[in-house]
Formats: structure tokens, C-alpha cells, sequence
């Protein structure tokens, strides 16, 4: 039988007081309350490394990119102490039947205890012929996979929105996970791709609690995609102030004003890239001057684009009424734009829950 | 007898590819390579602002993140004759450097190391002798007998737990594994130093660009904006910040790397399979150190013909008779009949005469890929790290040779033997090393072209698009860290009219031409033996020599109307 993380420290000459401890600052690390420490102990102590199969299917491999950059937890430590990664196309020694064994190894011993995640948009076209993998399309790689899973994140955009192959008119006719799999869980980690400490912190949230963590009314981890990058940003005191980059380099560039003239997205994406940030928290599209781009959203190549084009649908009815007027008028309108704004973000916020219910995108 | 062997998924690459080969009482004699992915994106290109073609461009390839973007951005800039600020070129070429540091680092811990390490085999180590093979080699701080012990342990404690996770079903125990147990040790014990430290350069990219994977650029500059007095741009913490990041590759390349590189080398410098085509093309790149001919690029341009050293040929990315693209075997056809396309003339229809999944085998006397075949005046070309370590070298540039020549004396082997898959692998680092340096030469020329009082990022003169011509044509060429890596544009009032790009992997992993010539992957594994059919080890190291990256086979089509193509990728 595998054993369990606490079995793997005692046997490593860990004492339980030490095992305790470690589970304290685990949860510390999670943002937890101490109280939460035992039952991660609990959880550690009684089950065998979870098993992971991760599809690599219509993709760029990012999002995997991404994953290995997780600096909390290490991915050594995700690899060896918390889950067992049995099929991951780029880190499995094992190649053709060998690794495909592996995958069909693990759907058979761990019915309804094993994670599934997905990078990837399934192309259903012409029966499949745009990504096989073993002979089999991605479709029935997946289908087959899925069934028996616990849960299966989608992660990343690919995966939860078809991104850009997705994008009109979708010759392959790319689709989301949620479009081929509803009779098993499906968590969105949206984003192109998803911040590293956002999947991992995923996937250890259910390790701890055994549950899956809170969603959106998209069907996104609420930890992490509850809040927009505008609610949340360092430049978000100079768009209240209508200071704005006009055009890049310029001087208001230079002292790091608002990037929303020049094209930011930030006002209509949900995503923590403004509070964890990337790159174990070093930096941030709009903190090193970049608009964002709107990664995490539906359709985001359709709706988001020209990138710097000032985002039409927001908030021009509402706020500012007319930013190129509003950029020249710097003093004095701090108070009347964060009036203003706090009533758009009031009705944007409404207009996208009506727009969810239209899409419901997360039934399952 | 001869029997059929397929690989697929062939995993430790980027993609998905699928090797075929015909084996021969246990050696290969024939080979076929597919790529099984192909992504449609010809109506979002087409029309698009050519601002905006960076981001589309860089997401066909997650692990080339940079490189597509840039040789994006550069075609455009080419097209519009748009002239980048000194402190832009000089990020540029940070972040490429970066790139190619943290790419071949991957690459040869976690992509390619398992072709030569066997894993299993460290728990036979003696960490005592461990420590001591360590400290023999290099002077790197970790490499006492307890570290290795705890190595030791920590892998002993996960086999035992009979769940081996990426370990699962490798083939440990192969006869072609050949290092003694500590040389594995030390070598796991790297596989996890390099899985750590791999992510802190990455955010080098972070600090110009935002995020990595996938940072942001922007034609005519970078939108990083400079000031030393403000806490939204780049100042001198974040400029910091990157110093110590590179110090550290450094110290990882020459005290890690390198050091394992010649020692595994050494246990394998009899294997010398996996030669291949023996031709080989650089386009040149990162061109602004050294004037405006490519010859004297960082990466100098050129051609090598039948691994002749004393011979370099030039190449003009714009001459439409030297690089061509043909489709006898791969899933498209062209209106013109059997003949080579140029990008700017490049076309993309497909048609599938393929099986349907689920199926057991190609045919491979049709169609077998959904990569192109790219030729160089007729001849099909290996492109990477080896390539641009030969050229340099045949172009007598010292810098490179002193790397290559010293390599070679401490391995006892001599430059033909950089005909191999162990070459492609030895080059490859020597690379690292070399860029590495330069890494860091870019950082102070970046902080003294700053100092003297430059903090410009971006030409505006040329954003909006009013100021443009009607109609203009550019390419963006450079040297991606697996090759030769091209984007064709063509700009039609102020919309993208047509985008081609011919990458790495179409060349590498091309399939067999009109001529019967096949590609670099194919003719490499001709001749090679298999100790175990079911065990296609000695393959997946030809292969992995490679560096593979097909995910981005992205040949962009309109499938409905069958339309003339506008793009085609292959990362």
C-alpha cells in the first residue's frame, strides 16, 4: 500500500512533534488559521499521495510551464510529499505504451480518487484528426480519463475558454473541458497561462480539506478569482485621480499612472495577478507597465482585441464619461472618480451576473 | 524480420509527436516522424492589428515564450521601418539571453537527463564516493556526504511508497544506461536543484515583462518604462533584483551544468549515434552586437553542407530560391502542384488523408504530419545549439571555438564527434555558458546606456497607424534556443494581410521530402541499434538531442472555404 505523507516524514526520522509543527506552518503558508493545523495533520497522516494524470491536448504548454514555476509550494515538494504526478507528458520518464499504461494503471486502481488535470482545448472537428495523442483524439483521451476522476481542473485558458485557437471562426472547432465532460467536477483555473502559486495552492487546498475549494458563479476558485485586477491594483489611486498614460514612455508612464487609456483590461478581469502576482510575487503585467490583457476571461481574443484600444465597453457610458478630458483635468477629480466609480463597479458587476446566468457555465 | 515500432506520445518534449521506425534484427532502418497537433488560427491573423500580432504569435509556444514575440515584433518593426530604442534593444536581448539559459536547463535535467541517468540506480550509490565524484568536478556548496545521503533517503522514501509518480514504468535497469550509481545520485540530486532554481530566472522575464511564461512586449520598444525615482517602473530595486538573478544562473551553469554535462558526457563519448542530416543553417541572431551582417551576430549566420568545417555559405531569409517549404508528405496541398513555397508566397490548404482516431498506424507512403518540409536550397537542414556552435566555429570566432576545443580535449573526442546526439547535447551547454556571459554583458551594457542618461523605451513616431504605408512586407528572423526561427508579414491597410513563420521543429522534425531525402529526426535514428524493442530508450535520446517542440504546430488554415493560407508555425 502507498503510505501516507506522515508515515513518509516518520520513516525520513521526523519525531510527531516535528510532523505537528510542519503541519502548523503549512497552514501559515496557506493563509490559515492555526486552529486549521490539525486537521491537515489529519489529512496527511491518512492518505497516500493523491494521484494526478495531467493531459497535455490542444495547447502551447504554459500553462505546464507555469505549473513548475510554483515557488509555495516548491515543486519538489509537490512531487515527492503531496501528489503522485503518474502522467504529465513532459516530466514522465515513460514514453508511448509504457506511459500510456501508467495512465490506464491509475484509472483502474484509484476509481473516484484520482485528479484529473487538463491543459488543453479538445479540437472536435473532423473527428478529431487535429490532436492525437497514441492514435487516440483528445477527445476520447479525455472522455476516457474523466470518468472515473474525482475532479477535473481545467486549468487554464485553453481549457476553460479555447483561447486562441478558440477564437473566431475555430477551425478546429476547439472546445473547453466543460463543453465534453458534465457528469464529474469541473474547477476553472482560467489564464494564459494561470498563475503557478494559484494551480498549486488549488490542488492543496483539497489535499488539506479533502474538499473542493469555494467557486465563482464561474466556477473558478473564489481564492483566486474573486476580485478584479482593478479592484486590486497599484495604479488603481491614479485612474480614481483620471491620470493616465496617454501614450507609452510618456511622462504619466514614467511615474507609473493608469494604463487604462492605453488599453488595460484590468477593469473587466477576474484574476489574482494583482495580490499574489507572478514569479513568486515579484512583479505583475501592470506593475511593470503593461496594460492587462485580459487572459483569464472568456473569449478574450475576440473581446479584448485591438489590446490597445481603450476597452470600449468599459466604462465609458459610466466612468470616466470622457477620459481624454478627464486625463487633462488631473487635480481635483479624485473625489468625483472614486463616487463615480464606486457606482460602476456596482452596475458592471451586476451586468456580469445576468451575463453568467445567460452563459451558465457553471452547472455542473 | 522487420517490425514496426511506434512511439507516441514521445513524451519529455514539448507537443505532441509521434516517431514510427522499422526495425532489423535490433537496429532501425527505416523512420518516420509526425507531428499529431495542429492548431487553426488563419481568420484571427488575418485583419488583425499588427500591434497585437506578438501576443497571438508567442502562444504557440508556452516553453519559446520569448522568442515568438520577439521575432514577432521585429518583422513588424522590419515592416513599418520602425527603428527600437537602444534600452529596448538591450531588454530584448536580456530576456532572449534568459530565455536560453533557462530553456537548455530544462532541457537537459528534466527533459533529456532521464535518456542518460537511470534513477533507480542512485539508491546502490555510496554517498561517501558520491560526494567525492562532486567535489572532484566542481566547487559547487552542495555536495557533502549528509546531502547526499538525504538525497539518497528522500528518493529511497518515494520508490518505497510504491506510487513513482513521473518515475513510473522508465526504463531503469536498460543496458544503455552506463553510469556508475554515484554519478546517477549526483545527477538526481541536480534533477531537483534544477527543478528549484529553474523558476527564479524566470523572473528576470517578470520584472520586464510582467509574468512569465508569456511576459509582454510592444512594437517600437517595450512598455517597461524606466525612472529611478518612481516605485512603478523600473528602478534600481528592480533592477537589482535581476543582477542577483543572473549571478546566480552563473554560478548554476559553471558549477552545476557544465560540470555534470562533461561528466555524464564522459561514461557515453562511445555512443555516437544520432549524427543526422549533417547539414546544418543558422539565420543569425541577436544583431545588435557586432554591426548589421549576421555573419557577426552573437549567433552568426550561415550554412554547413555535409558536415564540411571548412565551408560556411551565407543565407538571405529574403531570398525567395533559399528557403522553401514543400508538402509531399505532410497533410496540405498547394494550387501551384508539387513545388517550394517561400513564406512570402507561402500557402496552407490542408488535405487529410490520414486515418481516424483511434488508429494503430500512419501511412506513411502518403501523407504522415501535420509539419510542413522546409528546404534549404533543396536540402533538408538541422537547426539548434549544434547548428550555431558549427557555424561559429567554422567561422573561426574565437570565442566559440576556445569553448568547443577545451570541451572536447577534457571529453578525448574530436570535432567530428559533435556529430552525434551527445554533440547536440554537449553544444547545448556550451551554449548556456556562453549566453550566460552574455547575460550579463547586456545587463551592464543596459545599466551603463542608462547611466549616461538614456531612459527612453519606446518609439512613438510610428504607433498610430495613420502613419503607415499602404502596403508593407518584413521579416523578423533570430535564433530561438532549438534554432533557426523565422515570421514573414505582410501589412495591407494597416491590417495583417499575411503571416508565415518557418520554426525549429518544422525543420527538424520534418518528414521525408519529393527526393526521398528524410528530415533531421528521421535520418538521425537510421542505424541505430534497440537492445529492447519494447523499450525504445537509445530512440528517445536521439530524439530528446533534438530538444522537440511541437505543440505549436499551428499551421494556420481556413479549413471551411479552403482558402489560401496566411500562416503557418512550428515551434
Amino acid at each position: 500500500m502507498p503510505k501516507t505523507y506522515y508515515e513518509i516524514l516518520r520513516k525520513r526520522g521526523f519525531t510527531r512533534d516535528e510532523f505537528l509543527k510542519g503541519c502548523t506552518t503549512l497552514a501559515v503558508m496557506l493563509g490559515l488559521d492555526y486552529s486549521v493545523a490539525p486537521k491537515i495533520a489529519e489529512a496527511l497522516e491518512t492518505k497516500p499521495r493523491l494521484p494526478v494524470i495531467y493531459l497535455n491536448l490542444q495547447e502551447c504548454t504554459c500553462c505546464f510551464e507555469s505549473f513548475i514555476r510554483s515557488a509555495h509550494p516548491l515543486m519538489e515538494d509537490l512531487l515527492f510529499n503531496m501528489i503522485s504526478l503518474d502522467y504529465q507528458e513532459q516530466l514522465s520518464a515513460a514514453a508511448g505504451h509504457a506511459v500510456e499504461a501508467v495512465r490506464l494503471d491509475t484509472i483502474r486502481n484509484y476509481p473516484g480518487q484520482y485528479l484529473v488535470m487538463v491543459e488543453g482545448s479538445i479540437p472536435i472537428a473532423d473527428n478529431g484528426i487535429y490532436t492525437t495523442i497514441g492514435g487516440q483524439s483528445a477527445q476520447q483521451i479525455l472522455e476516457e480519463t474523466a470518468r472515473d476522476a474525482l475532479a477535473v481542473i481545467a486549468y487554464g485558458s485553453c481549457a476553460t475558454n479555447a483561447c486562441v485557437q478558440g477564437a473566431y471562426p475555430n477551425p478546429t472547432e476547439a472546445r473547453r473541458v466543460r463543453d465534453i465532460i458534465s457528469d464529474v467536477p469541473v474547477i476553472d483555473v482560467p489564464g494564459c497561462p494561470p498563475i503557478a502559486e494559484v494551480i498549486t495552492g488549488t490542488i492543496v487546498h483539497y489535499l488539506t480539506f479533502g474538499t473542493l475549494p469555494e467557486l465563482t458563479n464561474l466556477g473558478r476558485p473564489k481564492a483566486f478569482y474573486n476580485h478584479r485586477i482593478h479592484d486590486n491594483c497599484s495604479r488603481r489611486a491614479y485612474f480614481d485621480a483620471g491620470m493616465f498614460v496617454e501614450h507609452f514612455d510618456d511622462e504619466g508612464h514614467k511615474n507609473g499612472w493608469c494604463l487604462y487609456k492605453v488599453g488595460c483590461k484590468g477593469p473587466t478581469t477576474y484574476n489574482a495577478c494583482a495580490i499574489t502576482q507572478w514569479n513568486n510575487g515579484v512583479s505583475w503585467p501592470v506593475k511593470s507597465g503593461h496594460p492587462c490583457m485580459g487572459c483569464s476571461e472568456d473569449n478574450w481574443y475576440n473581446d479584448n482585441t485591438p489590446f490597445y484600444e481603450r476597452y470600449a465597453r468599459f466604462p465609458g457610458a459610466v466612468v470616466p464619461r470622457n477620459p481624454d478630458k478627464i486625463g487633462l483635468a488631473i487635480t481635483g477629480a479624485t473625489i468625483a472618480g472614486v463616487a463615480i466609480h464606486g457606482t460602476a463597479t456596482a452596475l458592471i458587476k451586476g451586468r456580469e451576473k445576468n451575463q453568467d446566468d445567460l452563459d451558465n457555465h457553471d452547472n455542473s | 524480420m522487420v517490425e514496426r515500432i511506434v512511439v507516441d506520445p514521445l513524451t519529455r518534449i514539448e507537443g505532441h509527436l509521434r516517431i514510427e521506425v522499422d526495425v532489423e534484427d535490433g537496429e532501425i532502418i527505416n523512420a518516420f516522424s509526425s507531428g499529431t497537433a495542429f492548431r487553426g488560427l488563419e481568420q484571427i491573423m488575418v485583419g488583425k492589428d499588427p500591434r497585437d500580432a506578438w501576443s497571438y504569435m508567442q502562444r504557440v509556444c508556452g516553453v519559446c515564450t520569448h522568442i515568438h514575440a520577439i521575432a514577432s515584433i521585429t518583422a513588424v518593426e522590419d515592416a513599418l521601418g520602425i527603428t527600437v530604442p537602444k534600452n529596448a534593444v538591450l531588454i530584448r536581448d536580456i530576456m532572449t539571453a534568459t530565455q536560453f539559459v533557462h530553456d537548455h536547463v530544462v532541457h537537459f535535467y528534466h527533459l533529456h537527463a532521464l535518456d542518460w541517468v537511470d534513477v533507480v540506480s542512485a539508491l546502490q550509490a555510496d554517498p561517501i564516493a558520491t560526494s567525492q565524484l562532486a567535489q572532484s568536478i566542481s566547487n559547487w556548496p552542495k555536495s557533502s556526504v549528509g546531502y547526499f545521503r538525504d538525497v539518497q533517503n528522500k528518493l529511497r522514501n518515494f520508490i518505497e511508497s510504491g506510487q513513482l509518480g513521473i518515475f513510473s514504468n522508465g526504463y531503469w535497469g536498460h543496458p544503455a544506461y552506463q553510469l556508475p550509481p554515484e554519478a546517477n545520485l549526483m545527477a538526481v540530486a541536480h534533477y531537483l536543484e534544477a527543478l528549484n532554481w529553474q523558476k527564479d530566472i524566470a523572473r528576470i522575464h517578470a520584472i520586464f515583462g510582467g509574468k512569465n511564461p508569456h511576459p509582454n512586449y510592444l512594437v517600437g520598444g517595450m512598455a517597461c518604462a524606466i525612472n529611478m525615482d518612481n516605485d512603478n517602473t523600473i528602478n534600481m530595486e528592480r533592477l537589482n533584483l535581476v543582477k542577483t538573478e543572473i549571478d546566480k544562473a552563473i554560478a548554476f551553469v559553471e558549477q552545476v551544468y557544465i560540470p555534470d554535462l562533461l561528466a555524464i558526457g564522459s561514461y557515453y563519448r562511445d555512443w555516437t549515434y544520432g549524427g543526422g542530416v549533417r547539414n546544418h543553417i543558422v539565420y543569425g541572431g541577436l544583431g545588435n552586437h557586432g554591426g548589421n551582417d549576421s555573419k557577426d551576430h552573437i549567433f552568426p549566420s550561415g550554412v554547413i553542407l555535409d558536415g564540411n568545417l571548412n565551408e560556411v555559405h551565407d543565407i538571405d531569409v529574403r531570398n525567395i530560391d533559399e528557403i522553401q517549404e514543400f508538402v509531399d508528405h505532410a497533410w496540405f496541398e498547394y494550387d501551384k502542384g508539387a513545388i517550394g513555397l517561400h513564406p512570402w508566397d507561402g500557402q496552407t490548404k490542408v488535405r487529410y488523408n490520414g486515418p481516424y482516431p483511434p488508429y494503430d498506424n500512419l501511412n506513411v507512403e502518403e501523407k504522415y504530419s501535420w509539419i510542413k518540409t522546409p528546404r534549404w536550397q533543396g536540402r533538408p537542414m538541422e537547426v539548434g545549439p549544434l547548428s550555431r556552435i558549427l557555424v561559429a566555429y567554422a567561422r573561426g570566432r574565437t570565442d566559440i571555438r576556445d569553448l568547443v576545443d577545451d570541451s572536447l580535449a577534457r571529453l578525448n573526442i574530436g570535432t567530428n564527434a559533435l556529430f552525434s546526439a551527445l554533440g547536440r547535447t554537449l553544444a547545448r551547454g556550451l551554449e548556456a555558458q556562453y549566453m550566460v556571459h552574455n547575460l550579463r554583458d547586456f545587463y551592464n551594457q543596459l545599466l551603463m546606456n542608462i547611466t549616461s542618461g538614456d531612459s527612453r523605451v519606446f518609439n512613438n513616431e510610428r504607433w498610430e497607424p495613420k502613419s503607415w504605408p499602404k502596403d508593407a512586407i518584413g521579416v523578423g528572423f533570430t535564433e530561438a534556443p532549438r534554432g533557426a526561427l523565422g515570421h514573414w508579414v505582410k501589412i495591407n491597410n494597416q491590417t495583417l494581410s499575411l503571416y508565415q513563420a518557418v520554426v525549429p521543429s518544422t525543420w527538424n522534425a520534418s518528414p521525408i521530402d519529393a527526393q526521398g531525402q528524410r528530415g533531421p529526426y528521421e535520418q538521425s535514428l537510421i542505424g541505430v541499434p534497440m537492445a529492447n524493442q519494447d523499450q525504445p530508450l537509445e530512440l528517445l535520446r536521439i530524439i530528446h538531442s533534438f530538444d522537440p517542440c511541437l505543440a505549436c504546430a499551428a499551421h494556420i488554415v481556413d479549413i471551411k472555404s479552403k482558402k489560401a493560407s496566411s500562416i503557418n508555425i512550428l515551434c
